[in-house]
């Protein structure tokens, strides 16, 4: 099994799964008022869980089911087969356009994420395979600056859908985000634009896009590239919506009712393909890749470094 | 009146403290005038001369601030009640227009117009947020705020357009998508997802043009145009002033920061290349002549349509990806293994 693989593994090879490894020994997800890190308070039940015991569940509380988040490379480690990975367009980091400054500076902001995260940006994108079909993958970092989608977030995501493309393999992005970046300005919201070209244009040359929306799922990434998916599938219990629980409450003034936006509300309002605990979710993939007719491979893509810049 | 290139639309703005000044006395004078009313009702006294004058002169400063508004006044430019709404620009725009209605799924939005016209004598298809013009019209027509049936609506009728080969010409002017109970259970996003996507790969020319109040999504989401043009007291931008400064102070009564720090006026938007063409407003702003703001847009969707039509559609589809493609600010530092500084 391959909750056995990852989540505990100590060595992957090759260089590209290092971020993986250094979230792995970063103790960065510790909940406060639970000593040494060693227990996890479960939000939902409150359960006191042993950290190891919730990291072999995949971060699923044994208790109440309740998904814990989990941080872009964790969820690539726990969907990827194993040394499968090869991640692209690491380099890109944004610019401060509007010189935006509210508390802080923005480069502020996004150096003190960077740290925190130990990632350059609020996405994680490259080649991997799944149950040996060859994917594009993305994955969101909620932890950066609350998954919030700039030029880097749009450009990734567009970028992966032309390799896509290029490569003729289907396109699996999880989206874990508040929505677009408010100090990248109109900048941000037209990303909006850009992944929707990107993504067009591969619909069209007939590759599927796989779309898994986690917890949180909102605002201007919901209503761009997640919900752009040929499938599109949830995880139990995401937060999944356009607006704002708070906006919607002042703007109709009334209390929404418990489970509002939730991904078995938006299932049952027919805007989910499937919700997939996280335990079937590696297997569900790999078996909707052989459904969609992804590449079979048993070693990592033959793209050479290089390569990438003819796909920019 | 004639539209200008973006490049040669204005002086790069200094954020003016003269507006800010001019504001302070608009204000003042405007309190003036509601005391001596007060005065006239409540004893009969005839003030009217003195009225009259403060009256121009209050004109006058309004005139002085839309000359050279600050960002915050430029929303305000921009909200203002009696700018010319979509059913204006449609009439200064087409002839033998015939709205059509609903998204044969749900019912109709009346916060969306849709429909057929000419433009030139050749048919065009047109799709614009609706405003109303008062409070009644305002609450039947929700503030201009369309729900996901909305946009459904409008993306099937972007279809009819490209089934005629006609083009089609958007008219944006809300303040936002529809944050409400039903619009989520009905899909708002994968509602405004699925127009994105929809105008990505339409195949006939687009036009869009920002009137009023660009709101985020649920602007962009009939704003994907190959040519996007936008008055110069509009604003785009990715959040209201009042909502990001609730975000980031929790205080929503600090949009006047929070509008300056957003860059959304049209300057801005021209100069990151999300806005192709900045249509000048007559003096006052367009609330204080609609039929000329009215004649300039026309004016301005008429050249562009003009020479979007002379363009081959694989082109025209090829130069839309890569206008949206570019759009955004950021470097390529290269992979942390490689070391530092390989700038792109």
């Amino acid at each position: 099994m391959y909750n056995r693989r990852h989540l505990e593994t100590t060595a992957a090879p090759g260089s590209e799964f290092r971020p993986v490894l250094n979230w792995i020994r970063s103790p960065k997800q510790g909940s406060s008022d639970v000593p040494a890190g060693l227990w996890t308070k479960c939000p939902r039940c409150a359960t006191l869980i042993y950290r190891k015991e919730l990291d072999r569940n995949l971060r699923v509380c044994s208790r109440c089911g309740y998904h814990h988040r989990l941080s872009a490379t964790d969820r690539l480690a726990m969907v990827l087969d194993e040394g499968s990975f090869r991640e692209h367009d690491e380099g890109l980091v944004p610019e401060d356009p509007l010189e935006f400054v509210d508390e802080q500076p923005y480069p502020t902001r996004v150096e003190e994420a960077q740290r925190r995260t130990g990632l350059p940006e609020a996405i994680v994108t490259g080649v991997g395979t799944i149950e040996g079909r060859r994917a594009v993958v993305g994955a969101m970092e909620f932890g950066f600056l609350g998954g919030s989608m700039g030029a880097v977030v749009g450009e990734k995501v567009a970028r992966s859908a032309e390799r896509a493309a290029e490569l003729r393999c289907p396109l699996v992005v999880f989206a874990a985000s508040g929505g677009a970046r408010m100090q990248e300005g109109a900048l941000s919201l037209l990303q909006m634009a850009k992944v929707s070209v990107a993504l067009g244009r591969l619909g069209s040359l007939g590759v599927m896009f796989l779309s898994v929306l986690c917890d949180p799922t909102t605002g201007g990434v919901a209503a761009s590239f997640a919900f752009q998916g040929d499938i599109i599938m949830a995880e139990p219990g995401a937060l999944i919506g356009f607006a704002g629980r708070r906006v919607i409450e002042q703007t109709i003034r009334q209390k929404l009712p418990e489970g509002f936006q939730t991904a078995e509300f938006l299932m049952e309002h027919g805007l989910l393909d499937a919700i997939v605990p996280r335990q079937d979710l590696r297997p569900t993939l790999g078996r909707l890749l052989r459904l969609c007719g992804a590449p079979a491979t048993a070693s990592p893509p033959p793209l050479p470094a290089d390569a990438q810049d003819s796909i920019a | 009146m004639a539209a200008v290139p973006s490049d040669r639309a204005g002086m790069p703005g200094a954020a003016n403290a003269s507006a800010e000044r001019l504001e302070r006395e608009l204000t003042q004078v405007e309190r003036e005038i509601a005391d001596l009313k007060r005065i006239t009702t409540a004893r009969g006294v005839d003030l009217e001369r003195q009225i009259t004058a403060l009256e121009s002169r209050a004109d006058a400063l309004r005139e002085a601030i839309a000359a050279d508004p600050s960002p915050w006044q430029t929303v305000r430019l921009a909200r203002h009640p009696d700018r010319p709404k979509v059913g204006d620009y449609i009439a200064g725009l087409m002839t033998d227009f015939i709205e059509l209605h609903g998204d044969r799924t749900f019912r109709d939005d009346p916060a969306l117009v849709t429909g057929l016209g000419f433009i030139d004598a050749r048919p065009a298809a047109v799709v614009g947020h609706a405003k109303g013009r008062d409070t009644r019209e305002n609450i039947a027509r929700n503030f201009g705020m369309p729900n996901p049936e909305g946009y459904r609506k409008a993306l099937r009728i972007m279809a009819v357009a490209e089934k005629l080969h006609a083009p089609v010409v958007t008219l944006i002017d809300t303040p936002g998508a529809y944050p409400g109970k039903e619009a989520e259970e009905r899909g708002q996003s994968e509602a405004i997802a699925r127009a994105l996507l929809g105008m990505a790969g339409l195949r006939t020319p687009i036009v869009t043009v920002i009137t009023g109040e660009g709101g985020s999504g649920g602007a962009l989401a009939i704003g994907v145009g190959d040519a996007v043009l936008m008055l110069d007291k509009a604003v785009y931008s990715v959040i209201s002033p009042e909502g990001c400064a609730a975000i980031l102070w929790r205080d929503g009564t600090r949009g006047a920061e929070a509008a300056r720090a957003l860059r959304l006026t049209a300057r801005d938007l021209a100069e990151w290349g999300i806005v192709d063409e900045i249509i000048p407003e007559p003096a006052g702003g367009a609330h204080s002549h609609p039929d000329l703001a009215v004649a300039a847009v026309a004016e301005g969707v008429r050249r562009h349509l003009a020479a979007l039509a002379s363009r081959p559609l694989d082109d025209l589809l090829a130069a839309r990806y890569q206008k949206y493609r570019r759009i955004g600010r950021l470097q390529d530092v290269g992979a942390p293994q490689s070391g530092e500084g390989r700038m792109a």
